[in-house]
């Protein structure tokens, strides 16, 4: 299945790129995408293993079991208001 | 009524508060966060705000349904600002009335309190020397885990 994974902010500057699509077997989690993402470029190897993750726009764990089509988003600690 | 949006114009303060008030209301709070010149010690020049656009839209009504829910206050409004802003801008603004004066400060407090915990909105610093950077910021509580 095919994942898409949005960086923000600082995570997308360490990657040096806002999305990336990563291909998983049918039963991955989001652990799962972030460790290929991590293991693409020594760029990726920067983010977090264990960041805030959101699923489709929602916070999740990061154990959640992901489907073809979702939008996983990793969210640095938050600095709004 | 309660209204909450994410946008790249100038916040009308003024506005924001007049969408909230009722017949039955004594008290009306409005909250504005403003752009510091100096943060830590360092002279700031501006700063970009982005928000993860969608999930942040999302997240600022559920924050408000929450605080209604939570303080039985029901005419909320929250606004947060995206984009490149000057010093002295209001990047947030915050609106609650209520029939008495507590229940409008707690939620308009409670409002501005859960964004800074939770609203997927990232601050980028623009210092008088040149530099820039992201601020630290919150790690979301309901999110479970951090880095």
């Amino acid at each position: 299945m095919r994942i898409r994974v949005v960086l923000l902010a600082s995570y997308r500057d360490l990657a040096g790129a806002a999305e990336v699509v990563v291909e998983l077997p049918p039963d991955a989690r989001a652990t799962d995408a972030i460790a290929v993402l991590r293991a693409r470029s020594t760029r990726a190897a920067l983010l977090p293993e264990r960041p805030v993750i959101a699923v489709n726009q929602e916070y999740a764990s990061l154990d959640i079991p992901l489907r073809d089509g979702d939008e996983l988003a990793l969210l640095p600690p938050v600095a709004g208001g | 009524m309660s209204r909450t949006w994410i946008t790249e114009s100038p916040i009308a303060a003024a506005a924001v508060l007049e969408m909230v008030g009722a017949p039955d209301d004594g008290a009306a709070v409005l909250f504005l966060g403003t752009v510091r010149r100096e943060n830590e010690g360092r002279p700031v020049r501006g700063l970009r705000y982005e928000a993860y656009q969608s999930m942040a839209e999302t997240e600022l009504a559920t924050i408000v349904r929450e605080v209604q829910e939570r303080t039985g206050v029901q005419d909320i409004v929250a606004v947060h600002r995206v984009g490149e802003l000057q010093i002295g801008e209001v990047s947030v603004a915050i609106a609650a009335s209520s029939p008495h004066r507590a229940a409008a400060f707690d939620a308009a407090r409670a409002v501005i309190e859960e964004i800074k915990h939770r609203l997927p909105v990232w601050k980028h610093e623009h210092y008088a020397d040149g530099a820039a950077r992201w601020l630290e910021g919150a790690i979301p509580h309901s999110a479970g885990e951090g880095p």
